[in-house]
Order: structure tokens, then C-alpha cells, then sequence
């Protein structure tokens, strides 16, 4: 009764992520710090990121939200650490171009590691706001250590 | 032209075979979504329309499409003529004279529009007529916990511009009015008391009757806002002797861009305008103008034409139906909802629970599922919900919940749409998960 695009949507994977939140309880102190609010659904998210030297160490996030946008969050943690800033920017540009693909994919996924199992999120137009809230909070971030 | 079912006998409610034939009117819910039939109950969001509306709207671009109230040509007198019979069927419709409606965009817009002209009475413009709209400091302006957005950030900013405290009625945990606090919270200081008549998030019918005497009594102006009620239930302003009420045309089967602003003749003639410009003014200098009375002072520039006379069309496509029966059939389909999603487990009803007496609404918190991913499971079905905060955060807040899943019914739905959403939401928790 359940169609495939919904069951691409919620793997298995995604629904334990969104129940595991990797990464989830902020720290005291982080290199930078931002906070998101998508209006339209009340998702919200604040993001850490933890760097040593210009390499990450980890990210920290707390928030609400549907299963999307906390599996993603939690997709996030487990594919960051040990990448650099330069690298970062360029996996979410990566993420950002797999979600508005629309179920097209993108050339090459391997550097997005698990979190391609997202993939089936860029069918439903409506949602790719839900799994890019982290990501957006990340981008945030990294705009901070820039100024 | 098609007809809708049941003109002859207006009693009772309506029955599922009547609505599947009057649903044959409403080609929009004549589609598949997801390989499955669409189930649309989403009404209160907004409403389906039925072809005779389209009709109107359609037949008036091809024969008198022109500008109102402006030259002399035949079309234009047309065009005029239509546009204030529907302002006379729309007003008889919710128990109002004709000069006491005037067309705006939507509910939001009326509300806006009775906001700024308290706010411009408070600055002084339109003098004495309209003093006793001047709100200042040591004022109380009085809405409720339970509001749309529509009906409370207007006030919040009418209070920011005058010196003005807003207050609020809070609920009970089932979304009801606290009595109580609206008996102590209306005072002398108390200069307008606005509330929604029907919840758009519990279903929650409030006591207009009793508010309207407690700031009558102390003399005070009442709002109501009647989105929930117009669309689906005999509304009868004068006789609730409210002093303003707004309703959108969207939600009860007419276009987008369409909605009614009531106000009590003597009041509207008072308030000073909100929008200003072409066709509201009676002589216009250099210097200053002055305004036309009531509608037309508040309809500034070209008018929403097509769709006034499209909503003209959808009331008479509801009165048709009558009124009554709609409200008996969606408080049935209502107390279905409620019980089919009550018998759920971790599926928790917001607002009253079974048996009270209800619009035809429910929303629901589903334990561990956020209700995003409840409208998008259910949207995988065919069955059309809206998911979120509805515009009520406070409301929302008070049920300690960020978000939740709404049904809501209207004239076309039958009891087997109902089910089906029963269904779908007894699957939901095993699909994320979260139960066995
Ligand atoms: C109770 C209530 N008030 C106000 C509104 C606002 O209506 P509109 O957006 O058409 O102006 C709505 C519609 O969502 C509503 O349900």
C-alpha cells in the first residue's frame, strides 16, 4: 500500500538516525554557533562546530523537528569529522545540489558518505527544506569564522 | 448547470449518497493522488469549488466584465448591478443590511482594516464621529490564547501604536475558554474584545452570546472572527450582536482575493478608512477629501468584481444545500474523526475529546511522529491533512506541542473519507517505528 518514492524516502537508515540523533546535546563552547528556524513547519535547530586548527573535530546540534531534518542532522555529525573547512563547504554544496536534483542524484555522491541515502527526500519538493536545516545551520557557521 | 443533491427536503443532515452526488460538482476532488483517490480534508485551510462558482466568475469575464461604479456605458452598469447584488446575497447570508459589508481580500485583511481604523481614530482622523474609537494608554484590548495569527498580531501591533495593554482569554486544557478569566479580564478598561467563533485547531465552538454581553456591558466593541463558522454553519450577526466580524471567500467554496468585512451600519460610517484612493471619496482637493459612507469608504481602487460575484454564486450553491444540514454533517463528520483518532494509540487529540459537541475538525499529536511526516504518510494514501502550527503557535504552545496534523471536513466529504484518514492514522506510528 506504501508507494516507493515514500519508502525511499523513509529507509530504514533515515528512521534510526531520527530516532539516534548522532552528535545531539550542545557543548559549552564552540568555534561558532548558529541558530535556524524554519517558519512554515516550527523546525528548529542550533548547530556547534568544534575545529581544530582548520580541520573539523565535530559538530553539536540540538532541535525539533520531523524525521527528516533530525536523521539529516544526525547524517551530518557522522560525515564531518577530519574534513576541512574548504572540504565542508563543498559537501554541502554537494548535499544542496543532490536535494534539488529531484530524484535525479548527483554525478558523483561518495564524498556525501551515508548521508546519500537522503536522496529520496529530493522527490518531494516540500521536504528539501526539512533535510537542508542542518546543513543551512553548518553554512551559517562557517560564515561566522569568516568574519 | 448542475444542481447540487437534496433541494427539496432541507432538514435532517446530509447522508454519504447525497454527497457523492453533489461531489460531482467539485471537479478538483476528482483526481488521483499517489495512485490513490483523492481525499481531501483540508477545507479548513481552504475549500474545494464547485463549477457553478467557476461558472460565475467565468460568465462574468465573457459578458459584463467591466469597471464598477465608474462610467456610464451599459457594461459598466452591468457589472455594477452584479456587484451589489452579490454584496445583498452575501449579506443576507450572515444576517446582515447591505451597507454593513464590505468586500476585502481576506479575513486578514478585514481584521488589518478594523485594526487601522481604531489606530487612525487614536490619531485623531475622523473626528468626532469617531472618538469613541481612540484607543490610549490604560486601555485593554482582550483576544484569547486560541487565536489564528490573523487575529492576534494585528491587535499586538494596534496596542505598539497606541500605548494600548492586548490581554488574552487563556484555554482550558481542552481548548475551551477559561469563563472565569473572561469574567475578570473585562473591565472598564476594556475597549475591544476580539475572538475567533470556531477554533481552526480544535474545533472548539465559542460562547459568542455570553462574551458579546460581558463587553457590551462595559462597553466595549466585539470582534468576531467567523472563518470557521460562515463556511459551514447559519451565521446570523445581528442577531449575535457582534459589533465586526470578518470571514474569506476561500473557505467557503468561492475564489482566492474574496472576503467580508461585517460592521454594525452606525460603526462603519464612524470608523475612519484604512486603504485610501480612487472611488472612496466624495470631494477631493489640493488639500484634503472627504470619504463616501460606509461600504465604500473602505473600498478604495478597483474591486475584487469577479470574485465578489463568484462568492455570491458559492452562497447560493451552500444555501441550496442549507446551511443547518452542512453543520449536522460535519458535526458528524466531526465526533467521527475524533473518536476513530481518540481510539488510537499515542494518537492524542487536541481540544475537546469524544462526545462534546464540535465543528467538523480534529487535530492530532501522534507520539514520537512528528506531524510532518504524519502528512506526508498520509499524503502517500491520497488523504490530504494539513500539518503544522495552523497559525495558532500560542495555541499550540499551551498543548505543549510545536505542531500537529489536521483533519477538516466539509459538505463534500463523506464518512468513508473520515475512515479512510482513521486508517491511514493507525498506521502511522508502526511505519516510523515508534510501536510494534
Ligand atoms: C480562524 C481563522 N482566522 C483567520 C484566518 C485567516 O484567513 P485568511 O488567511 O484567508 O485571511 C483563518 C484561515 O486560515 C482562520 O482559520
Amino acid at each position: 500500500m506504501t508507494s516507493g518514492d515514500l519508502a525511499g524516502m523513509y529507509q530504514q537508515v533515515i528512521l534510526e538516525h531520527s530516532r539516534e540523533k548522532h552528535g545531539f546535546g550542545l557543548h559549552s563552547e564552540a568555534d561558532a554557533s548558529s541558530h535556524q528556524l524554519n517558519p512554515t513547519c516550527g523546525d528548529e535547530l542550533t548547530m556547534q562546530l568544534h575545529l581544530d586548527g582548520d580541520v573539523v573535530r565535530s559538530i553539536s546540534w540540538e532541535g525539533a523537528g520531523c524525521s527528516i531534518s533530525m536523521a539529516s542532522a544526525s547524517l551530518l555529525h557522522d560525515l564531518v569529522p577530519g574534513l576541512t573547512i574548504a572540504e565542508l563547504h563543498a559537501r554541502i554544496g554537494l548535499f544542496r545540489e543532490l536535494m534539488h536534483s529531484k530524484g535525479a542524484g548527483v554525478d558523483d555522491d561518495e564524498p556525501l558518505g551515508d548521508a546519500v541515502v537522503l536522496e529520496g527526500v529530493s522527490k518531494y519538493m516540500a521536504r528539501v527544506k526539512c533535510a537542508m536545516l542542518a546543513w543551512v545551520a553548518l553554512e551559517a557557521d562557517l560564515a561566522q569564522l569568516a568574519k | 448547470m448542475s444542481h447540487p443533491a437534496g433541494t427539496t427536503e432541507l432538514t435532517g443532515s446530509l447522508t454519504d449518497d447525497e454527497v457523492l452526488v453533489l461531489r460531482r460538482d467539485f471537479p478538483a476532488l476528482n483526481q488521483q493522488v499517489h495512485g490513490n483517490d483523492l481525499v481531501y480534508l483540508d477545507s479548513g485551510a481552504t475549500s474545494q469549488k464547485p463549477l457553478r462558482v467557476l461558472d460565475a466568475e467565468r460568465l462574468f469575464y465573457e459578458h459584463d466584465n467591466s469597471a464598477v461604479h465608474r462610467g456610464a456605458h451599459t457594461l459598466a452598469a452591468n457589472a455594477t448591478e452584479l456587484f451589489e447584488n452579490a454584496r445583498a446575497t452575501v449579506a443576507r447570508f450572515v444576517g446582515a443590511r447591505d451597507n454593513e459589508i464590505v468586500w476585502t481580500a481576506n479575513a486578514t485583511e478585514g481584521l488589518n482594516l478594523i485594526a487601522y481604523g481604531f489606530s487612525n481614530a487614536s490619531l485623531g482622523r475622523g473626528g468626532a464621529d469617531a472618538t469613541r474609537f481612540a484607543l490610549q494608554s490604560g486601555d485593554e484590548i482582550l483576544t484569547t490564547e486560541g487565536e489564528h495569527h490573523a487575529n492576534l498580531v494585528p491587535w499586538q501591533e494596534l496596542a505598539a501604536r497606541t500605548g494600548a495593554t492586548l490581554r488574552y482569554i487563556p484555554v482550558n486544557d481542552d481548548g475551551t475558554l477559561r469563563m472565569d478569566e473572561a469574567e475578570r479580564l473585562i473591565t472598564s478598561r476594556t475597549k475591544i474584545v476580539t475572538f475567533t467563533h470556531v477554533s481552526n485547531v480544535t474545533g472548539v465552538i465559542n460562547p459568542v452570546k455570553t462574551l458579546v454581553r460581558l463587553a457590551h456591558a462595559v462597553g466595549a466593541f466585539v470582534v468576531l472572527d467567523a472563518c470557521q463558522s460562515a463556511p459551514h454553519r447559519t451565521l446570523d450577526l445581528a442577531a449575535l450582536d457582534v459589533d465586526f466580524a470578518v470571514s474569506s471567500g476561500h473557505k467557503m467554496l468561492a475564489p482566492t482575493g474574496i472576503g467580508v468585512l461585517y460592521g454594525r451600519a452606525e460603526l462603519l460610517d464612524a470608523l475612519p478608512p484604512f486603504l485610501t484612493g480612487g472611488s472612496m471619496i466624495t470631494t477631493v482637493t489640493m488639500e484634503s477629501s472627504g470619504y463616501l459612507p460606509a461600504p465604500q469608504r473602505f473600498e478604495a481602487g478597483t474591486q475584487k468584481v469577479s470574485q465578489a460575484i463568484a462568492l455570491a454564486a458559492a452562497v447560493d450553491y451552500l444555501s441550496s444545500v442549507g446551511m443547518d444540514r452542512i453543520e449536522r454533517w460535519e458535526s458528524e463528520l466531526g465526533a467521527r474523526l475524533v473518536d476513530g483518532f481518540a481510539a488510537i494509540p499515542g494518537v492524542r487529540v487536541l481540544g475537546p475529546g469524544s462526545g462534546v459537541h464540535r465543528a467538523g475538525l480534529a487535530s492530532v499529536d501522534v507520539d514520537g511522529v512528528h506531524a510532518h511526516d504524519v502528512g506526508q504518510f498520509l499524503d502517500d494514501r491520497g488523504i490530504a491533512v494539513r500539518v503544522g502550527h495552523h497559525c495558532a503557535q500560542p495555541l499550540h504552545r499551551r498543548f505543549g506541542v510545536t505542531a500537529s496534523t489536521r483533519a477538516s471536513a466539509y459538505l463534500y466529504n463523506t464518512t468513508s473519507d473520515v475512515d479512510a484518514a482513521i486508517d491511514a492514522m493507525a498506521s502511522v506510528r508502526s511505519f516510523f517505528g515508534v510501536s510494534s
